[in-house]
């Protein structure tokens, strides 16, 4: 009976297995391969380290991706708790709102960031006439920030807000009871019960950060994050061997705080009943 | 933390409405004398976790409405300044902390230091008798074992009063007897005032020192278990608590006559048909021979301690008697009653 049951299983999963291991695997062992067998050899995975140009995009993108989740979680917490609890008039138009950036793509995104703080762009616009001078920042790590946030708050929102809404106020007005004032019941209740969405989400975000090359690529900022420097190796120096090492690496770093981040959910979860 | 065990509570004039225009507690003034334990009793909605919420400062009575702590106006305090101590239904312990973290958090968020934070502990974990749970998580915890760690964590501080809104509803019924007189004793003992919610009957008056009835936002008796039970003021309450028999006989000549009989009542003034109420309890059964009531037995319930009967012919309508007598009844068989005139109640609703 059993043994039945868990052959159906495996029959069940076996498309996905071939499909997996068709489509991901295979070209993810082929890039590993590739990676190593350039002109440099295995020390293309070093280069990562060795090699200031490659380190430094690797530094200013985990910087970059690290900040921008930190930042998401804060914007998007907060404002997911108070949308979660407060029942006002246009509620549902502003987290559509905030929402609607889910489905643009990075480009469009970068776009965006050029039409509000580009060269002709709107903040610009407006200092100027104030006479303070014409503001830009669309072309640096501050446009890349501002479009990143952009497009990582809907996400994070989301998730906060599903976690908010299964809060139990008993557990708030207990801690108040108690003695705590309003800022202790958010470090001693609101947080640890929101941990594991915030872990969850948080890893999302810096993933997609990570890997996102649209809004970058639009922007053309005078820094190169990683995503940028793989294309511009694979495609204009057509080094390819290079471009798969520095592939396997930022794959390597996303995934593992992906993994890391659902252990440490897991554990948090499990603490939490 | 002032440890005055036994704060007079008094409400005056206090109402709330909800913004979408519930009003959940019409105008409601009491008093709860220091170190009292008051239930308040009614059926769901009527209002009860409001007026709780009131006291504790979780909800703020409508405009008029005021709250004294002893001669202290605690009307604008928020909760965290009043000093209470809640028990929740839900027993909202924190699952981030352990059993003895818990307990220790509101000495804690009050600047006590470890090692006398440590000792409070102890001493909370061995008065609810649960010292082996110090460590373990909430989650390994029993619902009773969670509703302990609750008590101790709301009376660790020492608070002014204690609120429990329906602390024993999720518990089943044999824990909840033994809860129930655990909570009495411990009250008692500790000489708290407290506030306790609950729409079961025999858990108000196993535990309160008074009992508040409330129906659809307003308090309509207050008074000690047996004055509710055996003088309920109106039909509302007198059904609410206990099983009522409601019956019409008609008085003349110093008797009440109805359909199977008559019962001797020469003290009650007047004449003419009325209605009249009994608990069922205060019907004895007797000899049939000479019985001044008669009845047959159309069903029998066997509860345990007693036996309930539901006897017709009686009067108007089926009354309901309860007896400790041992036998057996058969269905159809005839019997004899006797109802004290001090036993019969009139209501004027
Ligand atoms: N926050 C709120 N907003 C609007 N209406 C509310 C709110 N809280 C309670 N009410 C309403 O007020 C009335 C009284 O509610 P309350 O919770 O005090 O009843 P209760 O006696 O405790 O009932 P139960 O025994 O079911 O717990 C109910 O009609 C309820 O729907
Ligand atoms: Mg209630």
């Amino acid at each position: 009976m059993r043994g039945r049951e868990n052959r159906f299983l495996l029959l069940m999963v076996a498309p996905a297995i071939v499909v997996g291991a068709a489509f991901f695997l295979l070209p993810l062992a082929r890039l590993a391969v590739v990676g190593a067998t350039g002109k440099l050899g295995i020390a293309a995975y070093t280069a990562v380290v060795t090699n200031p140009q490659y380190f430094q995009a690797l530094a200013s993108t985990i910087v970059l991706s690290v900040t921008v989740t930190v930042a998401t979680l804060v914007i998007a917490g907060i404002a997911g708790v108070f949308l979660e609890r407060n029942h006002f008039l246009g509620r549902e138009a502003l987290i559509s709102m905030l929402t609607l950036p889910l489905a643009f793509p990075g480009v469009v995104v970068g776009f965006m960031v050029i039409m509000l703080a580009g060269r002709t762009g709107l903040i610009g616009e407006i200092t100027s006439t104030f006479g303070a001078g014409r503001l830009v920042f669309a072309y640096s790590i501050a446009g890349l920030f501002t479009g990143y946030i952009y497009f990582s708050i809907p996400r994070v929102i989301l998730t906060i807000m599903a976690a908010a809404e299964k809060l139990d106020p008993a557990l708030e007005e207990a801690a108040r009871s108690l003695g705590a004032n309003p800022w202790r019941v958010i470090v001693d209740v609101i947080l640890p019960a929101l941990k594991p969405a915030l872990i969850a989400s948080g890893a999302i975000c810096f993933a997609t950060s990570m890997g996102a090359f649209g809004t970058a690529f639009t922007l053309a900022t005078d820094i190169k994050v990683l995503p940028i420097v793989i294309y511009t190796e694979f495609t204009l120096l057509a080094n390819i061997a290079l471009a798969a090492a520095l592939s396997m690496v930022l794959g390597i770093i996303t995934w593992a705080t992906l993994a890391l981040s659902r252990v440490a959910a897991g554990a948090t979860a499990a603490a939490a009943g | 933390m002032n440890g005055k065990a036994g704060t007079a509570i008094r409400l005056v004039d206090c109402a709330k409405t909800f913004p979408n225009g519930t009003r959940a507690l019409d105008k409601t003034s009491l008093e709860m004398r220091g170190g009292e334990t008051i239930v308040f009793l009614g059926p769901s909605g009527c209002g009860k976790t409001t007026l709780l919420r009131v006291i504790a400062g979780l909800e703020s009575p409508d405009e008029g409405g005021r709250v004294y702590f002893d001669d202290e106006d605690v009307t604008s305090q928020p909760i965290e300044h009043r000093n209470v101590g809640m028990v929740f239904q839900s027993y909202a312990l924190f699952p981030n902390m352990n059993v003895g973290d818990n307990i220790a958090y509101g000495l804690k968020v009050h600047g006590v230091a470890p090692d006398k934070r440590a000792r409070r502990v102890d001493e909370m974990l061995r008065m609810m008798q649960i010292s082996e749970l110090r460590e373990r998580r909430i989650t390994e915890l029993s619902g009773g074992q969670r509703q302990r760690v609750a008590l101790a964590r709301a009376i660790a501080v020492q608070p002014r009063v204690l609120l429990l809104d329906e602390p024993l509803t999720a518990l089943d019924a044999l824990l909840r007897e033994r809860l129930r007189i655990e909570i009495d004793v411990l009250l008692h003992s500790l000489g708290i005032t407290a506030a306790y919610v609950t729409h079961d009957q025999g858990e108000a008056m196993a535990i309160g020192d008074r009992i508040a009835v409330m129906n659809k936002g307003a308090i309509v008796q207050t008074g000690s278990p047996r004055e509710i039970y055996y003088k309920p003021a109106s039909s509302f309450v007198a059904d609410f608590i206990g099983t009522m028999n409601r019956v019409t006989g008609t008085l003349r000549g110093g008797a009440l006559e109805l359909p199977g009989g008559r019962i001797d009542w020469a003290d009650q003034q007047g004449s003419g048909e009325m209605q009249v109420l009994f608990r069922p309890n205060d019907a004895r059964i007797v000899e049939e021979a000479g019985a001044p009531l008669r009845g047959v037995v159309e069903q029998q319930f066997f509860l345990g301690d007693r036996t309930r009967l539901h006897v017709t012919g009686v009067a108007d309508r089926t009354v309901v008697v309860e007896t400790t007598e041992h036998r057996e009844f058969r269905v159809g068989q005839s019997i004899g009653l006797r109802i004290e005139p001090g036993a019969l109640l009139r209501l004027r609703d």
